[in-house]
């Protein structure tokens, strides 16, 4: 069979053909919403009309099989249009009240799990790890598959003081927003990596790794025509591994996670903020990780404990002082969270004003 | 096809959250890649490494991105994921879809590819997860015949991405969805042609609320604000007062504490109110924002590598975006100017600003100095004077002389 003719630099299709008719009549018209259940929302329009949402738990990594069975299921309530969320839950949208029980009885039916709205815990940003990723210290699937199976409660049902963002980064590079997240894993290498000299005249470019480095930890190996790494300044970022596959840094034995939190993005009551260091290094535990499991929930369930309503966690342990974070938790301070890398002259405390 | 025991990743098969390992195994069912991927992934879980090689230079005809190589380092164990490349179909706004759209995106990954997907990857492209070299020029003609483009990849605009919007949100300042269409089609050249020192986001937010985390991930964040008073329904503040807190929720959660409730009437000193979001996210029946919509623009934000995490700065605080966009392109296309003019290879944005100084930017895409840019002033006495500069100060204080009045 020919092919049919290829088209360059067309651009998406335009949204409007693939939003529901009642979105396209009140578009930018909308007056107010309420959630109903941590698995619906109502959201009610200027001219009166309302539009339920459900949002289905999606694993992210997806077959074409269930794909299909989630247009199966928008073909036979939501006259055949349905969405994705950013943070890659399912949503089905209704415009008829009547559909809404039926679909909720059938999602059931079918074993999807709604919820995920308001403040609890929804999916996790997470990046693709060993599933198809070249830097990956560890699997980001997997853990967060072994997260949220521990904090389920949290998607379907149970409520938090505000909702609490998690997120897997499986390397330093961390695509998506991980580094801003109320819990954040971030798989580390914890060894200098090993320059394989015959490999590296062919196939990496001199300059480019020497300026990969953000330490300066890199320099010319003349003698090997390659490079050399002061074990002294490396701290294992694995950015001259991106640029110049003949350095390595994998090591099952010492790679681990390390474990983030306080961050935010909204700037709702207080400014978006940066996840900061608690947890230095865990090993990775495959299948389930379950001490990095156990960490996160005990985290949770201190700042459940301890925060007042409508405070995110990083508002929480910026009221009470981070001293009183590693008191309150019993989590070990260690070097690793004082900065010495850029950020020293800003996250060291200049007063003689802390708790005991 | 080869049948894989896999102990270690059937654990993640158990618990009540969907399993990415039943949904692998679900495409192995009737896909030889998908199946192999399956068996590859339980010798990483054995081994506790991954085994993806660097991407390699794949592509489509006439485009420098869109396509990510992927080949394993034990392709010959697993000849299905020897080439698993990634391919990314540029989403709609607001990753919306009919049945029919999605079907059809199915079934022609289903033919070329291992029928595994992630919707969506963290730009915000459909990602289609692993196929061969040779099958990508007709996954691309199957794709681009029925209207679909590929997204973008490497040192390139990358795919735009985008909240909800006026789709479905009360709280949208401007239409998100319908400037990431425009500014998508604007840019197709730069998206699918990699000429950037690296690589460049843009994400749009309708409010402060963010939820595409563009002030955390995008070079350039476009976040929805307004100007003029909060829009209050008094009747309605009445109802939230039987249901909620108002004093310890939203009076004295304000942070600039401009906000006052007697029992009987919400005030609030529009003047010093910050427009943060939490009054009217908690209270969205009673509150909306003022009628004077636009936008705050920001800029640098990025993950850690090289030098540390950054988060966007605000360089414009409040800028129209109505259609056609043209003064936003104008100004998109002022700021890669100078990017190019002045990045080292891999080197973001935010890393440039830094290392050139605010100035210069600030200069090159012509927008004056506002204490809305920074959270305080320098604390260092070390600055740069122009000529200009100090001719300017001079000139001040002689109009200063001859009219009597100092002017600071």
């Amino acid at each position: 069979m020919a092919l049919p003719q290829r088209r360059t630099d067309i651009g998406p299709p335009h949204f409007e053909q693939f939003l529901p008719p009642v979105i396209k009549k009140n578009y930018g018209k909308w007056k107010y919403h309420e959630v109903l259940t941590p698995g619906t929302m109502v959201h009610v329009a200027e001219s009166g009309d309302k539009l339920w949402t459900v949002r289905v738990a999606s694993p992210r990594l997806m077959s074409t099989d269930t794909i299909r069975e989630h247009c199966d299921i928008a073909e036979k309530y939501c006259g055949g249009y349905l969405r994705y969320t950013t943070r890659n839950n399912a949503e089905f949208l209704v415009s008829d009240e009547k559909q809404l029980e039926p679909l909720k009885k059938d999602l059931t039916a079918r074993g999807f799990k709604m919820g995920g709205i308001g403040y609890g815990i929804t999916n996790v940003v997470h990046t693709q790890g060993w599933v198809h990723c070249h830097s990956a210290a560890t699997d980001a699937s997997g853990l967060v598959k072994a997260m949220m199976d521990e904090l389920y409660d949290y998607f379907e049902s149970k409520r938090l003081p505000n909702k609490v963002r998690l997120a897997v980064a499986c390397c330093v590079n961390m695509c998506g927003a991980v580094h801003c997240s109320d819990i954040a894993v971030v798989a580390v290498h914890t060894k200098v990596p090993v320059v394989n000299h015959a490999n590296f005249k062919n196939m990496c470019e001199l300059p480019t790794v020497i300026g990969a480095c953000p330490t300066r930890a890199i320099s010319p190996d003349p003698a090997n025509k390659s490079v050399k790494i002061n074990a002294d300044k490396c701290m294992y970022c694995g950015n001259c591994f991106t640029v110049c596959p003949p350095i390595s840094i994998k090591d099952p034995e010492r790679d681990g996670v390390a474990i983030v939190v306080g961050g935010k993005i909204n700037s709702l009551r207080s400014n978006p903020k940066f996840s900061k260091l608690v947890i230095p290094y865990i090993s990775n535990e495959p299948p389930r990780w379950p001490k990095a499991v156990a960490a996160i929930k005990h985290i949770v369930e201190v700042y459940a404990a301890n925060a007042r309503k409508h405070e995110r966690l990083g508002e929480w342990i910026e009221r009470i002082g981070w001293e009183r974070f590693f008191s309150l938790t019993g989590i070990d301070f260690t070097f690793q969270s004082i900065d010495d890398f850029t950020f020293m002259r800003d996250t060291m405390r200049t007063a003689s004003t802390f708790k005991w | 096809m080869k049948k894989y025991t896999t102990p270690l990743i059937d654990e993640l098969e158990k618990g009540p959250w969907p399993s990415f390992v039943t949904e692998m195994k679900k495409a192995g069912k009737h896909n030889e890649m998908a199946n192999d991927a399956v068996g590859h992934l339980e010798k990483c879980y054995r081994t506790k490494m991954g085994y993806w090689k660097h991407g390699g230079i794949v592509g489509v005809l006439g485009y420098g991105g869109g396509v990510i190589g992927r080949y394993s380092e034990i392709g010959d164990e697993f000849p299905g994921v020897a080439h698993f490349h990634t391919v990314r179909l540029n989403q709609p706004s607001g990753f919306f879809y009919t049945s029919k759209a999605l079907k059809e995106i199915c079934d022609i990954w289903d033919k070329y590819g291992s029928g595994l997907t992630n919707v969506h990857g963290s730009t915000g492209d459909l990602v289609l997860l692993g196929t061969k070299t040779d099958a990508l020029e007709t996954i691309f003609a199957e794709y681009s015949s029925r209207g679909w483009d590929l997204g973008s990849s490497g040192s390139a605009l990358r795919t735009p991405s985008c909240c909800v919007g006026q789709g479905r949100c009360e709280w949208a300042m401007y239409d998100t969805m319908g400037l990431t269409y425009a500014l998508t089609q604007e840019f197709q050249d730069e998206i699918h042609r990699p000429t950037f020192s690296y690589k460049f986001k843009i994400k749009s937010s309708g409010c402060a609320c963010d939820c595409v985390a563009s002030i955390a991930r995008a070079d350039m964040s476009i976040i929805g604000t307004w100007k003029g008073d909060i829009q209050i329904d008094q009747a309605e503040v009445k109802n939230y007062s039987s249901k909620m807190d108002i004093k310890a929720e939203i009076i004295d959660m304000c942070p600039t504490q401009c906000m006052s409730y007697d029992g009987k009437e919400l005030k609030i000193n529009n003047a010093e109110c910050n427009r943060c979001m939490h009054c009217i996210s908690k209270m969205t029946k009673a509150l909306k924002p003022g009628k004077e919509r636009g936008a705050t623009i920001c800029i640098g934000s990025k993950a850690p590598i090289v030098v540390g995490s950054l988060l966007s700065w605000v360089i414009i605080p409040f800028i129209k975006i109505e259609e056609p966009y043209t003064e936003l392109k104008d100004l998109i296309r002022k700021i890669w100017d100078w990017w190019d003019e002045n990045a080292k290879p891999r080197e973001r944005i935010g890393e440039v600003i830094e290392m050139k100084g605010m100035r210069s930017f600030l200069e090159a895409i012509g927008v004056p100095p506002m204490p809305q840019q920074i959270r305080e002033p320098r604390k260092d006495p070390f600055m740069f004077y122009t000529e200009d500069d100090i001719a300017s100060y001079k000139a001040k204080e002689a109009e200063e002389k001859k009219t009597g009045k100092y002017k600071f």
